[in-house]
């Protein structure tokens, strides 16, 4: 990407960097300081529930990711012409487009994971970032800009949920990605580490989400008014 | 801004022939991707009730151990065999949809039965019931494999379709399957005793018909109750017929082997 050059402007007017500071932030801001999850608390129910292990998780993220950023896209090249007094309908006849679309191809090519999370993508609609992200900005913002809009938030929300995954499958499965971690450590050591059964509940969810949010907001200082 | 309802309509109908077209679309062009796909879990769930094929990710192998050691048949509710439908066409056990076969009247219903060989012989290793019933949210289904007593469970297979991950999504998980074999579906006086699950989840072992419930998911558990008792009592003039036909001599010794295992448990 030739943002070097284009910081420098040859021509009268300058196009914006592909990305510059104020794009950045777009991305960089729900990674952490305008987290979907941590700090909107958007999402929750699907955080809790998809969470159990890492690689259904991975699938949801990916969906989520795929549904945001393209819902974006769309909204926003249509933002000029979609009736105000109907725009709610269509942003969801988008988003339940898109979600159905990931849903029969997952059902195609990926069964066993349509089969373990079928219910979850059709709740993709109801994820309240998707919806949140479409009205707050593609409505009002370039296609570009909302894509990276979508990709932040879509990242933000991902990253969140594998954590939680990665802690509740070690602890309550005794596996990463489903490599038995607790079995390897018994074989080597001869030490059996017994599994933690709060933690494939959705319990165990709230819990470790409670502390990812705790640490983050010590760190950032941020709090709720 | 404001927009004229005219505006408004014409838009409406727009997008939803959109939105519809590539919906029907994709629906269509991936539909034969998708059958195969529900063939393979079908068959993958058959064979998953006798024996463990978690380590075989290949999928054409799959379908190559079952075209080997799997073969079926359709019997109707007095245990004959059925071999064609209402309509006069050649029923195959494989192809009848358990959901849609389930809406029918048990009386006329075709009940499939899938027989695992053992290998390289003729000789039915496991009889294989599929059921279907009501969980909690949505259907259940299963597969119910028993020894070639056609009395001790080999082994379960669950499915469902919107049971709550972690509650009753558990029934498809190997820790709640396991625990039905070795059960016992007839009681002493030789009548339909079925395996039930208890109400919560104790871990103590229990007797011949019940296993250990699932803490949080009574309800999906009842229903897994219900479409066991159910569907045996269907199966149960084949069972009979099988248990007194050809096979007589196979199904006494096993009989008396459960009769020595009672005994020592006293």
């Amino acid at each position: 990407m030739s943002t070097e050059t284009l910081e420098q402007p040859i021509v009268k007017e300058p196009s914006e960097p592909l990305l510059s500071k104020r794009r950045k932030k777009f991305i960089t801001d729900p990674l952490n300081d305008d987290n979907p999850i941590t700090i909107q608390v958007l999402g929750i129910c699907s955080a809790l529930a998809v969470t159990v292990k890492m690689q259904p998780t991975l699938v949801m993220s990916i969906a989520v990711v795929f549904v945001i950023v393209f819902s974006n896209l769309i909204i926003s090249m249509m933002r000029n012409i979609i009736p105000g007094r109907i725009r709610i309908i269509v942003q969801l006849a988008i988003v339940a487009t898109l979600v159905t679309l990931v849903s029969e191809f997952l059902k195609a090519y990926l069964f066993d994971m349509y089969k373990v999370l079928g219910a979850f993508v059709g709740l993709i609609i109801t994820n309240c970032i998707v919806m949140g992200r479409l009205e707050a900005f593609a409505m009002a913002n370039k296609a570009y800009d909302s894509v990276l809009d979508g990709l932040g938030s879509g990242f933000g929300y991902a990253w969140i949920i594998l954590t939680v995954a990665f802690f509740r499958e070690l602890f309550g499965s005794g596996s990463v990605f489903d490599f038995p971690v607790y079995g390897t450590i018994e074989n080597l050591t001869g030490f059996a580490i017994p599994t933690n059964g709060l933690m494939v509940d959705s319990i165990g969810a709230f819990m470790v989400l409670g502390i990812i949010i705790w640490i983050q907001r010590t760190k950032n200082g941020y709090v709720e008014h | 801004m404001q927009r004229s309802n005219l505006y408004i309509i014409i838009f409406s109908a727009v997008l939803t022939i959109i939105l519809g077209g590539l919906l029907s679309g994709t629906s269509v062009v991936l539909k034969p991707l998708q059958d195969k796909q529900v063939e393979l879990d079908t068959k993958k769930k058959i064979l998953g009730a006798v024996m463990d094929i978690s380590d075989i990710k290949d999928s054409k192998e799959i379908l190559a151990l079952y075209k080997e050691r799997v073969t079926s048949t359709v019997v109707d509710i007095n245990g004959e065999p059925m071999e064609k439908d209402a309509k006069g066409n050649p029923l195959v056990a494989e192809k009848i949809d358990f959901g849609k076969n389930h809406k029918k009247d048990p009386q006329t219903r075709p009940y499939p039965v899938f027989m695992f060989m053992k290998e390289g012989t003729e000789e039915v290793d496991s009889y294989i019931l599929p059921m279907f019933g009501a969980g909690l949210w949505d259907w259940i289904s299963g597969f119910v494999a028993l020894d070639s007593d056609l009395n001790t469970v080999r082994g379960v297979a669950f499915d469902h379709k919107s049971e709550t991950p972690g509650l009753g999504a558990r029934i498809t998980t190997s820790v709640i399957q396991s625990r039905y074999v070795g059960k016992k579906i007839f009681d002493e006086q030789g009548n339909i005793a079925s395996v039930s699950m208890v109400k919560g989840e104790k871990g103590e072992p229990l007797d011949d018909h019940h296993v250990d419930g699932m803490s949080g998911a009574t309800l999906t558990g009842k229903g897994v109750n219900a479409m066991l008792k159910q569907y045996l009592t269907f199966y149960a003039a084949y069972i009979e017929k099988v248990q007194s036909g050809d096979k007589a001599q196979a199904v006494a010794a096993p009989v008396e082997e459960a009769a020595v295992t009672e005994e020592q448990n006293i």
